[in-house]
């Protein structure tokens, strides 16, 4: 357990993380690129490869319809409730979907479900994390809003393990932004997360109490975020342009990319600024061009910024608090930085918010910190305990199309309840339970959560047999059930229907798609990265032969390194990193006393043992720190 | 008198046995806790069985700690709240608290109106009879799109009323706790048997008022 690397994911609405304990404190791992924050957007470029992140920006603009953002609102839902979303962001689904089956939307000519876009997003994650540490990555702890349900956290999870991670622990977004607050701290109180991101809000109310991290309640909206305050500012600007300009362009996908791209920089803008300008190119040679003051900004984003009291008032309510008894507020996402917001915070819990952890990173610190506890912890976290709850009540419809809410919201998880059934007929072998997740009375208000056939029930008269049906809710907030008949003590069969998911056959057959290129694709890193030291210590050995050192050496040592430069230089030709890289290590061996000589006598003592490629060669292209990787070029 | 979730000489955490949740706890079956303690020792379970703590465990483990953990909570919630407290000891004397009240609402069910059909504490019967004339009223009121200001004000009166009874019933369902205990330790089973239909009585005219208060919100409402 200990040899393997763990990591915390924020799979976010907007921009991704991947993060892990380094001795005392959690570290965000950069791309390629050095950035943080990876966009979770997925593109297909002109030769249909999957290209994920920043790079994956610019097809946003230039072929909308191969690419995507904003999956995230995508996943866990089934067609029926996904009308707010079709008519606000440019998802397209795919044509033949029969209503039951999963979501399947389209990025040119090919489709995906939601978790298979999100798996490419944590594949590009894993990737990063394994240059990172040299190593294979195959475990993790992955975030979600608190507010998600059922549906929601299995597609998550399914991602997971699409991309080829073991999905360890899901953990909600405001706890792990608390777990990285406490951890900063260390203080006894009671914290309130107030985290608004892209696409979703929780707001969470915990106590924190020597190490344990309990949840009291949590709240939230999960079709609520940045996203939808960048909408209504591209319906302005739309409105704008046909009243101006008399054009529409609202069909064209490049144009509407553009204005989004033109209104976040805007609304990212008049955080730090009072006035800002819209600027957009449009067809034929016009353009849109408006300037927005903050005032008006704040007035347009006025109704969707509001939206997020009611769950805030209902949260203290649950939690029997008011907001005086409220010690410390934690802000969590981007959306956070925008001045109206943290007025709306201050207003509400009658204190400055808490700003000093990165609200863009937060959740992903905590994700590593518990990925930490969960791998055995350290001397940091030894004590930390996370105590969740499960953020909606959980119901069985009954006689009447009434939902019997058996666990109920802000349950302390792992939770459970049982319940006995009987059938209605003589010798009936199967008995029918749906299950819900909500808070209204009737059973048609709340979400299905799944369908269940109990079956296997051993045939006897009505009204017999006593099945005891037992659910379970994880640490991950997720829904297990068992069922026994009583009398005979005979375990049911249970299949279940999920009503919005991937049964675990689809997700199987999803895994073996992309592992296989997992694997090559990481064979490939492995080759390319151990080419590039190649060529480091190659340019070295030349620095080596051009100095004054290379003098000092005898015919049969020259001769041996000559004989080892060959056999690199064959050995880099072949498809196996290993080869290569006992080849560098044989040159490495073969010129130490060279790199040696080539100090000062005085350094040299200091410097003993060490290789061609970490002896400081005075000016040139520098070496790399003998432990650093390579440099992908 | 400590519940066996682990075992005494290995000190691995067993499967979960068919304690009841005082047991559980270690706790005798009075309805007097003290929260501190009950807290405190939730809080040291919880670090011992939580499934986090288990996570490079063997599969086995993991599940017996998710069995142990989903019960511990379970208990807890049940234990820290006074009301559930009570009727889950109830329960476990073998009052059927809970059937009781669902034969009511299935025979509710029946009816025209849908309403439970609980039996009507005898005390309030003349107040809840003009309860439900008003709140009838009320709802009529709305379907014609009329408003009466007046009645509104009368309901809002009786709700208070409702609520304060409500808290007072809770009061003297504490004052029994004691009596309740008191019969435990001299073993008096005559005596728990008394205390026990009495708490009964209050439970269930408790509960009888909070529907009756729900249902005059409901209307209330818009």
């Amino acid at each position: 357990m200990t040899s393997d690397h763990i990591v915390g994911i924020d799979l976010g609405t907007t921009n991704s993380l991947v993060a892990f304990m380094q001795g005392d404190s959690p570290v965000v791992i950069p791309g390629e690129d050095g950035v943080n924050l990876l966009p979770s957007v997925v593109a297909l470029d002109e030769a249909d490869k999957i290209i994920v992140g920043n790079a994956a920006r610019k097809y946003l603009i230039e072929t909308p319809e191969r690419s995507v953002y904003s999956i995230k609102r995508l996943m866990g839902r089934g067609v029926e409730d996904i009308h707010d979303e079709l008519s606000l962001f440019p998802f397209r689904l795919a044509e033949d979907l029969a209503p039951g089956e999963v979501l399947r939307i389209k990025l040119g000519d090919k489709s995906f479900t939601p978790p298979e876009i999100s798996a490419y997003i944590l594949r590009q994650l894993k990737r990063n994390a394994e240059r990172f540490f040299g190593a294979p990555v195959t475990k993790a702890v992955i975030t979600v809003p608190a507010y998600f349900n059922d549906a929601q956290r299995q597609a998550t999870k399914d991602a997971g393990r699409i991309a080829g991670l073991e999905v360890l622990r899901l953990v909600n977004e405001p706890t792990a932004a608390s777990l990285a607050y406490g951890l900063d701290r260390k203080q006894n109180g009671i914290v309130a997360v107030y985290d608004f991101g892209g696409g979703t809000f929780d707001i969470s109310i915990l106590r924190l109490h020597d190490g344990i991290f309990e949840v009291i309640a949590t709240n939230g909206d999960t079709h609520l975020g940045g996203d939808d305050i960048d909408n209504l500012m591209i319906r302005i600007a739309l409105d704008d342009i046909r009243g101006d300009l008399g054009m529409d362009v609202s069909r064209n996908g490049e144009v509407v990319a553009a204005i989004r791209k033109a209104v976040i920089e805007a609304k990212i803008a008049l955080s730090a600024q009072e006035s800002t300008k819209l600027d957009v190119e449009l067809p034929a040679g016009k353009r849109y061009q408006r300037d927005v003051s903050r005032e008006q900004f704040e007035q347009l984003a006025a109704p969707v910024i509001d939206r997020t009291v009611a769950p805030c008032k209902q949260a203290l309510k649950d939690a029997a608090l008011q907001s005086e008894q409220i010690d410390e507020v934690v802000l969590v996402g981007g959306s956070t930085r925008i001045p109206k917001v943290r007025a709306l915070v201050e207003q509400l819990f009658q204190r400055k918010p808490h700003t000093d952890l990165n609200p863009d990173e937060v959740v992903a610190l905590g994700a590593a910190v518990q990925a930490n506890i969960l791998s055995g912890g350290s001397e940091a976290t030894e004590n930390m305990l996370l105590l969740d709850v499960t953020p909606l009540s959980l119901g069985i419809e009954v006689a009447g199309g009434v939902a019997d809410k058996i666990i109920l919201r802000n349950s302390t998880i792992p939770a459970s309840a049982t319940q006995h059934y009987t059938t209605q007929v003589d010798g009936q072998t199967s008995v029918a339970i749906h299950v819900l997740q909500g808070e209204r009375e009737l059973a048609k208000d709340c979400r299905s959560l799944a369908r269940f056939d109990l079956k296997g029930v051993p045939p006897m008269s009505a009204g017999m047999p006593r099945i005891e049906v037992k659910f379970l809710i994880d640490a991950n907030g997720i829904l297990h059930v068992s069922a026994r008949e009583q009398r005979s003590g005979k375990e049911a069969e249970i299949e279940v229907q999920p009503s919005y998911g991937l049964t675990d056959d689809q997700v199987e057959s999803m895994i073996l798609e992309s592992f296989d290129q997992a694997e090559e694709d990481f064979r490939q890193r492995q080759i390319i990265e151990a080419r590039n030291e190649v060529q480091t210590i190659l340019a070295a050995l030349e620095k080596g032969k051009k100095s004054p050192a290379w003098g000092q050496l005898t015919t049969d040592e020259k001769q041996r390194i000559a004989k080892l430069e060959r056999a690199l230089r064959d050995a880099e030709q072949a498809e196996d990193h290993q080869e290569i890289r006992k080849a560098i290590d044989a040159l490495n061996q073969g010129t130490m006393r060279l790199a040696e000589l080539m100090m000062d006598s005085a350094v040299t003592t200091a410097l003993k043992g060490k290789n061609m490629d970490e002896a400081d060669l005075g000016e040139g292209p520098s070496a790399p720190h003998p432990v650093g990787k390579a440099e992908f070029k | 008198m400590r519940a066996a979730q682990f075992c005494t000489s290995c000190g691995k955490v067993q499967p979960p046995a068919p304690v009841d949740y005082f047991s559980f706890f270690a706790l005798p079956r009075k309805l007097n806790i003290d929260a501190a303690d009950l807290e405190r020792e939730f809080y040291v379970l919880s670090r011992k069985l939580h499934p986090d703590v288990y996570a490079g465990h063997d599969p086995q483990e993991q599940e017996w700690s998710l069995q142990q953990s989903s019960r511990l909570n379970d208990a807890y919630r049940t234990l820290k709240d006074p009301i559930r407290r009570t009727e889950y000891l109830m329960k476990l004397e073998g009052v059927d608290l809970e059937g009781q009240s669902k034969a009511s609402t299935e025979a509710g069910r029946g009816s025209k109106t849908g309403e439970k059909k609980q039996i009507v504490p005898p005390d309030l019967l003349e107040e809840v009879f003009e309860l439900n004339m008003q709140l009838e009223e009320l709802r009529a009121n709305k379907k014609l799109g009329e408003e009466d200001p007046a009645l509104i004000a009368e309901l809002q009166q009786h709700k208070t009323v409702l609520e304060a009874k409500f808290r007072s019933l809770f009061d003297e369902l504490q004052g029994h706790w004691n009596a309740w205990d008191a019969a435990a330790d001299s073993g008096n089973r005559a005596e728990s048997r008394r205390v026990r239909d009495q708490m009964v009585d209050l439970l269930n005219r408790r509960s009888y008022i909070r529907n009756l208060v729900r249902d005059v919100n409901e209307v209330l409402q818009d």
